[in-house]
């Protein structure tokens, strides 16, 4: 994982690309916006490119994480998913409460099974 | 109140950034200049495993491509009279998720000259707001015990998961999500580098297809339609 040297340049052309594709699409709005329909086919379709290629990073994230997040097992991930989900939804889809419960099942399980491990 | 979200969207962002292996200037400088979550998470999760710059570059662009249709909705409610040119490009910068839903819905209240100052002054507020929320979550990441990191950094997903997962009021969105979900882990698992173009682009495009078809005959024949 951490096999590329983090004092070399590379990080810095890494992160100055993706600020540059990132900032291209803001300028391209500007430039176009008045001759283009925002509610076209074409940008239904890059909508749902762009969903699906964020589902796909949210839903291999949880099931398959980086890091130290991929030592925690695989139940107490999808448990802190599923909780987050449902306070969600059941408090009229509060970002707070949602995203508070999901990280409260994290700790409290990763927490719990230390305390259990005698870690 | 959705100041205090993003603001903790960003903490564990910051967090995210140390457990990659990458230093709190980088993680500054993805904040301050990429100044969209989303894409700036897929960047990093694909530095960590190593990914080259090109597959990089076109996911982070397919993950913000967004923003050009929400650049176009909302310029003109930003128009002002006597607003030099570059003074819009210059504020398109901060066109992101919450400063774009706060314009659209707050500016066409204003009266026009007052539309840009008031968009500015608001991204003013956020953009600190974030940095200051990467910082901590990139310090805190360092010495909190590992249950607290752990859950922080966890917060990526699961912000973004909420996020999406409220705004499906479009069919094909639905699918795309459903099966970019499923798509997302396996894909990985055969090409790490470039599975995640690939999920974008095929599950993106059957979600597209089977939404648009099912719009066009609502009288649904039911089967197999899982793509």
């Amino acid at each position: 994982m951490a096999e590329n040297p983090l004092d070399g340049p590379w990080p810095w052309v890494v992160l100055a690309v993706g600020a540059l594709v990132t900032y291209f699409w803001r300028a391209l709005g500007v430039a176009l916006s008045g001759r283009l329909n925002p509610q076209s086919p074409l940008f239904e379709w890059v909508a749902c490119v762009a969903y699906a290629l964020l589902a796909g990073l949210i839903a291999r994230m949880i099931v398959l994480p980086l890091g130290s997040l991929a030592e925690t097992p695989l139940p107490d991930r999808l448990a802190a998913a599923g909780l987050a989900f449902v306070v969600f939804f059941l408090t009229r889809r509060n970002l707070l409460l949602g995203v508070g419960s999901g990280f409260a099942v994290m700790v409290l399980a990763t927490w719990g099974r230390h305390a259990l491990g005698g870690g | 109140m959705p100041g205090f979200v993003i603001f903790a969207s960003f903490l564990g962002f910051g967090a995210l950034v140390r457990e990659s292996g990458l230093s709190l200037a980088h993680g500054l400088f993805s904040t301050a200049t990429g100044w969209a979550l989303p894409g700036q998470i897929a960047l990093v999760e694909l530095y960590s495993v190593g990914a080259p710059l090109l597959a990089i570059a076109l996911a982070v662009a397919l993950t913000n491509a967004r923003l050009l249709p929400m650049t176009v909705a909302v310029m003109p409610w930003l128009r002002g009279p006597g607003v030099p040119r570059w003074l819009y490009y210059l504020a398109a910068h901060w066109i992101a998720v919450t400063g774009w839903a706060q314009a659209m819905r707050v500016a066409p209240l204003l009266p026009a000259p007052q539309r840009l100052p008031y968009f500015l002054g608001f991204a003013m507020v956020l953009w600190p707001a974030t940095l200051v929320g990467t910082a901590l979550g990139f310090f805190v990441a360092g010495s909190l015990p590992l249950p607290l990191v752990l859950g922080l950094v966890f917060v990526n997903p699961i912000y973004f998961m909420l996020v999406f997962a409220a705004d499906l009021r479009v069919r094909p969105r639905v699918y795309a999500m459903l099966l970019g979900a499923v798509a997302g882990p396996l894909f990985f698992l055969v090409w790490p580098d470039w599975g995640l173009m690939l999920t974008g682009f095929v599950a993106g495009t059957a979600g597209f297809l089977l939404g648009r078809a099912q719009e066009r005959a609502p009288r649904w024949r039911g089967g197999g339609g899982r793509g």
